[in-house]
C-alpha cells in the first residue's frame, strides 16, 4: 500500500464485499484519507465496544453494527467503499499493533465486526468465504445424520433455534475449531466432533479470522518497531500516535498523582468516591479480612490507579489479611502478588486497572465479591447496597430500570449523578474515572465553601 | 485415628514402633517422608508417565521432552522451588529423595528446558512458552459448603463425599463420550477433593482458549452470596449433556444419597433455602404451610426429606402451573445441590501447576491415590492409607515375607498397580502407536516431495 500526497489514484482490485484483510493490497492513498478513513472506522469499533459493555444482546448488536457501518463507512464513490474498508483496517493495524493491550482491544472489536458483517452475507457468499479459509470441516452424510438427529434437535431446542429439517446442512468439525460454540453448549459434541449447523458456521469462520488477525498484528508490530516507525517519523508516525490515544481513553496505568491517597483517609474516601463495585469489595475486605483472587485483583488494581503507592498498598492489605491469616502467611502468600501487580515481580508487567467492560464481563463464583454489582447482584441485594449509598425512592427505581435493560454502566452513572448532585455526560466507563470525577467534584465544592 | 489418653506421640522414625491401640501418632512429618520417598513413592512410573513414550529407542522419540517439563517442589520450611526440570528418571528420583519435598507440583512442558528460560524472550520468535500440558480439573469440597450441612471447611465425611462421586461420574462420562478422550486419571487430592488429569495427546495440545471452552461447557453453577439464583437452566429443553447428566447420574444421587444424607428438608432453615428458589410464591407458600404443620406429627415411617421432596415435585410438575420458570425448577434444585463445581482457573491455563499424584497431604498424611472412575462409589476418603500407617505396614512385615517388593507389602501397592495397569500401560501403548503412525506419515510425505 503506497501512501502519496498527490491526487488519489485508486486502482481497485476485484475484492468481495467482505474482505478478509489477508494482505495489504496495492493501492495508493491520499495522506488526508489515511487519517480520515481510520477515524471513521474507529467510530464503528468504538460503538461496538460501548455496546458490548452495555450488555447488548446479539439481535441488537446486529442492527447496531449495520447502522454504525452505514453511518461511517460510506464513500461518495460507490466503488471506493471497499477500498475505504481495507485501507482503514490496515491503518488501524498500525495504530493498534503497538502494545498487548491495544492489540487485544483491536482484535476483539474487529472480530466482533467481522462476525456481524458475515451474518449479513447471503448463504452462498458465506460458503465462498468459508472456502477462502480452508477449514477442516466435512458436511455430515445423511446416514450419519439419522443417528444423531434426535440429539441435534435437542440442542436446537435448548438454544431456542428452529428444529433442523431434512435440508439443514450440518458440518462435523473437531471441537477445538469452535470453542465459543462449545463454551455456550450450542452444539452437540460426540467423540471429539462438534456438529455445527450452517447458521453457526459463523463461529468457525470467526475463529479463523481472529487467529489470522492475531498473528498479523504481532508481525505488524515487529515491522513497525524495526523499520516503519523510523522511516515514517515525520509523516505517518505522528498520525498513528495521535489516533491511538484519542479514542481508547485513559487507562489509568499512570496515575497523575494529584489525588494521592493515604491509608488514613481511605475509609472516608471509599465512602464518598468509590463506585459501588469497589465499595462492596472494600466493605467485604474490612468485614472478612480476606478477599479471593478475583476481588484482590479488581480492588488492588483500582487502588493502584487511584495512586495508592506500593508500600501503602502492602501495609493496607497486610493490616486486613493478617487479622485472618496472620502476618507471616500474608508475607508468604499474598505480598508477592501485590508486588506483581505493581510490576515489581516476575515478568514485570505493569497491570492496568480494570475497565467497566472487563468487570462487567467477569464471572464471580462461590465466595467471590468482584464483578459489577449492577449486573451480578440480585435485585434485592442491589437495592440494599444502593440504599446504603443514599440512593432510594424514585432514583433507585430509575437505576433498577436501567439494570433490567442491562445498561449497567448507565445505572452506575445515574448513581453517580444522584450522589454527587451533578451530571456526568460522558457516562461511567471505568471505576477510576468514577473516582477521579468524584474527587474533582468534591474538591471544587470544598474550594467553593472555603 | 486413635486418640491417646496421655497424648503422647511416638515420633522416632528409627525405632518407628508399630501402632499401639489408644496412642496418638503424628500422621505426617518430614522423617516419615524420607522413608516414603525412599521405599514407596513410584518414581519409575511417574517418569514413564511424564515421558509419554519419548524415553524409548524409536527414531521418533524426542529425548528433550522430559527435560522440558516443569516440576515445582515445596520444601519443609515453606521454600518454594519453581522451574525444576530433570533430564532422566535418575535425576528426578535423586532430587526428590534428596530434597524431600512436602509437595510436588507438575507444570507444563515448555518449548525449552525451564532451566534455560532466561536465555529466551517472552514474545517474538525465540520464546519460552508452554507447548503441552494435560487438561486438568480440580474439584474441591469447600466449593459446596453452601449445600452441605454435615461438615464445612476442610472436613469431609461419608455423607458429603457422594458429591465428589457424582462429580467424577458426570465429568468422566462427558470427557469420554462427548470429547472422545480416553486416557483419564482421577486422583484423590489428599483431603477434601479430587483432581482429574486428561492425558491424550489431543488434550495436551489444547490452547488456553480451548481449555476455557471445555471448562465453560461444564459450567452450570454461577453465583455466590450476592446473587440470588445460582443455577439457571434456560430453554425449553436441556442440552443432551445436561440431560444425560441428570438422568444417568444426578437425579439418582440426589434422591438416594443427598436428600437423606444432608437432611435437606428436615428443618425450616434448610427447606427455606429450597423454597426460595421457586419463582412462584403461591406454590412456595403452599408447601411451607404444609410442612410447618406436619412438624409435630412425625409418625411417618418414611424419611421426612423424601416425603417433602415428593410433595414438592408433585406440585411443580403437576401440570396445573405451566409457568415458564417452573418447568425447570425441579432440575435446577437437583443441579444446584449435586452438579460438579469446578475451579475454572485451574483448567483454563496451561501454566497452572497441579499437585502430583502419590504426594502426601501434609495436613492429613493421606496419600493422593488414584480413584477408579468405574468404581468411584466405593471410594472411601477416610480409608486412604496415610504416611504413618504405610510405614507401620512396612515395619511390621505386612503380608508375608515372600513378597520381595516393599511397595506390595503395603496398601499402597494396590494403588500403584491400578495406576500402572489401568492408566499408564494403555496410555504408553497409545503414545507408541501415535508416534509410529505420525513418523510413518512424515516419512511418506518426504518420499513424495523432493525437498532440498
Amino acid at each position: 500500500m503506497e501512501i502519496v500526497r498527490s491526487q488519489s489514484k485508486i486502482t481497485a482490485d476485484a475484492v468481495p464485499t467482505l474482505p478478509l484483510y489477508r494482505s495489504a493490497p496495492a493501492l495508493e492513498v491520499r495522506l488526508e484519507d489515511f487519517e480520515l478513513f481510520a477515524i471513521d472506522r474507529l467510530r464503528v469499533l468504538r460503538g461496538i465496544s460501548d455496546a458490548l459493555s452495555r450488555g447488548k444482546k446479539p439481535e441488537e448488536m446486529e442492527k447496531l453494527v449495520k447502522d454504525l457501518w452505514k453511518a461511517n463507512m460510506r464513500h461518495q464513490n460507490a466503488s471506493e467503499v471497499i477500498n475505504k474498508d481495507i485501507i482503514s483496517h490496515f491503518v488501524l493495524r498500525l495504530v493498534y499493533c503497538r502494545t498487548e493491550e491495544l492489540r487485544k482491544w483491536f482484535l476483539s472489536m474487529e472480530t466482533m465486526l467481522f462476525r456481524y458483517r458475515f451474518r449479513f452475507e447471503s448463504l452462498d457468499a458465506q460458503r465462498a468465504l468459508m472456502g477462502e479459509f480452508d477449514l477442516p470441516y466435512k458436511a455430515v452424510s445423511n446416514a450419519e445424520l439419522e443417528n444423531v438427529k434426535e440429539k441435534l434437535g435437542q440442542v436446537a431446542r435448548s438454544i431456542s433455534q428452529p428444529l433442523p429439517t431434512a435440508d439443514t446442512t450440518f458440518f462435523k468439525v473437531p471441537f477445538e475449531e469452535v470453542p465459543d460454540l462449545v463454551s455456550g453448549r450450542r452444539v452437540f459434541i460426540l467423540k471429539g466432533y462438534a456438529y455445527v449447523a450452517m447458521n453457526q458456521v459463523v463461529s468457525l469462520v470467526v475463529t479463523q479470522f481472529r487467529s489470522l488477525l492475531s498473528k498479523a498484528l504481532v508481525l505488524t508490530n515487529r515491522k513497525w518497531t524495526s523499520t516503519i516507525r523510523e522511516q515514517e517519523k515525520d509523516r505517518l508516525a505522528p498520525i498513528v500516535e495521535a489516533l491511538s490515544t484519542s479514542y481508547i481513553g485513559p487507562d489509568y496505568s499512570q496515575p497523575k498523582g494529584c489525588a494521592e491517597i493515604s491509608i488514613r483517609d481511605i475509609d472516608q474516601i471509599a465512602n464518598s468516591s468509590f463506585p459501588l463495585c469497589m465499595r462492596h469489595l472494600f466493605e467485604k475486605l474490612r468485614e472478612d479480612h480476606h478477599l479471593k483472587h478475583g476481588g484482590r485483583m479488581q480492588l488492588g488494581l483500582f487502588l493502584k490507579g487511584v495512586d495508592l503507592k506500593l508500600d501503602d498498598a502492602l501495609a493496607f492489605w497486610k493490616a486486613e489479611f493478617s487479622q485472618k491469616v496472620g502476618a507471616e502467611r500474608f508475607e508468604k502468600e499474598y505480598a508477592y502478588s501485590i508486588r506483581h501487580n505493581y510490576g515489581k515481580e516476575g515478568k514485570r508487567t505493569d497491570y492496568t486497572p480494570y475497565s467497566c467492560q472487563k468487570i462487567i464481563s467477569s464471572t464471580p463464583g462461590v465466595g467471590d465479591h468482584h464483578g459489577c454489582p449492577y449486573r451480578h447482584f440480585s435485585e434485592e441485594n442491589l437495592r440494599t447496597a444502593l440504599g446504603k449509598m443514599g440512593v432510594s425512592g424514585r432514583t433507585a427505581e430509575e437505576v433498577m430500570d436501567k439494570v433490567r435493560n442491562r445498561h449497567y454502566q448507565l445505572a452506575c452513572t445515574l448513581t453517580f449523578e444522584a450522589i454527587h448532585g451533578s451530571s456526568c455526560d460522558a457516562g461511567i466507563n471505568h471505576p477510576n474515572q468514577y473516582f477521579s470525577d468524584s474527587q474533582k467534584i468534591l474538591q471544587s465544592k470544598k474550594n467553593e465553601t472555603s | 485415628m486413635a486418640k491417646g489418653e496421655n497424648g503422647r506421640d511416638n515420633m522416632q522414625i528409627d525405632g518407628h514402633e508399630p501402632r499401639q491401640a489408644n496412642a496418638v501418632y503424628e500422621e505426617f512429618n518430614a522423617n516419615y517422608l524420607k522413608a516414603y520417598y525412599g521405599k514407596l513413592f513410584p518414581h519409575a512410573e511417574m517418569f514413564k508417565w511424564m515421558s509419554y513414550g519419548n524415553d524409548g529407542k524409536h527414531p521418533a522419540c524426542d529425548h528433550s521432552y522430559f527435560g522440558r517439563r516443569e516440576f515445582s517442589f515445596t520444601l519443609d520450611n515453606d521454600i518454594y522451588l519453581r522451574f525444576q526440570s530433570f533430564n532422566n528418571a535418575t535425576e528426578l528420583e535423586n532430587s526428590i529423595k534428596e530434597k524431600c519435598p512436602v509437595k510436588i507440583d507438575i507444570g507444563p512442558v515448555y518449548s525449552v528446558d525451564p532451566a534455560k528460560r532466561h536465555a529466551y524472550a517472552q514474545s517474538g520468535d525465540n520464546v519460552f512458552t508452554p507447548v503441552e500440558r494435560e487438561l486438568v480439573f480440580d474439584i474441591d469440597m469447600t466449593d459446596y459448603d453452601d449445600v452441605r450441612y454435615c461438615c464445612s471447611g476442610a472436613d469431609v465425611c461419608l455423607d458429603c463425599w457422594p458429591l465428589m462421586t457424582a462429580a467424577i461420574k458426570v465429568i468422566d462420562i462427558a470427557l469420554r463420550d462427548d470429547f472422545g478422550f480416553n486416557h483419564i486419571l482421577w486422583v484423590y487430592s489428599g483431603r477434601r477433593g479430587v483432581h482429574c488429569w486428561v492425558c491424550d495427546g489431543r488434550a495436551r495440545r489444547l490452547t488456553n482458549e480451548q481449555r476455557a471452552a471445555i471448562a465453560d461447557y461444564f459450567r452450570v453453577y454461577k453465583g455466590n452470596d450476592n446473587s440470588q439464583k445460582k443455577v439457571s437452566l434456560m430453554g425449553p429443553v436441556l442440552h443432551p449433556f445436561l440431560a444425560r447428566s441428570y438422568t444417568e447420574v444426578l437425579r439418582a444421587f440426589f434422591e438416594e444419597k443427598i436428600l437423606s444424607g444432608q437432611k435437606l428438608f428436615a428443618t425450616a432453615e434448610r427447606f427455606e433455602k429450597i423454597l426460595e428458589t421457586i419463582p412462584d410464591e403461591s406454590i412456595a407458600s403452599e408447601l411451607r404451610g404444609k410442612w410447618m404443620e406436619s412438624r409435630r406429627s412425625s409418625i411417618a415411617k418414611e424419611d421426612i426429606n423424601v416425603i417433602r421432596w415428593e410433595q414438592l415435585k408433585h406440585l411443580l410438575q403437576s401440570g396445573k402451573h405451566k409457568a415458564q420458570g417452573l418447568r425447570r425448577c425441579v432440575e435446577e434444585i437437583v443441579f444446584s445441590y449435586t452438579y460438579p463445581r469446578l475451579d475454572m482457573e485451574v483448567s483454563k491455563h496451561m501454566n497452572h501447576l497441579l499437585k502430583a499424584p502419590f504426594c502426601v497431604h501434609p495436613k492429613t498424611g493421606r496419600v493422593c491415590v488414584p480413584i477408579d472412575p468405574e468404581h468411584c462409589e466405593e471410594f472411601d476418603p477416610t480409608g486412604v492409607p496415610t504416611l504413618s500407617s504405610l510405614l507401620d505396614e512396612l515395619n511390621s512385615g505386612g503380608q508375608g515375607a515372600e513378597i520381595d517388593n516393599e511397595l506390595d507389602r503395603t496398601s499402597l501397592g494396590k494403588s500403584v498397580r491400578f495406576f500402572r495397569s489401568s492408566f499408564l500401560q494403555p496410555l504408553l501403548k497409545s503414545c507408541k502407536e501415535d508416534m509410529e503412525s505420525s513418523y510413518n506419515r512424515k516419512l511418506q510425505q518426504s518420499k513424495n516431495s523432493l525437498n532440498w
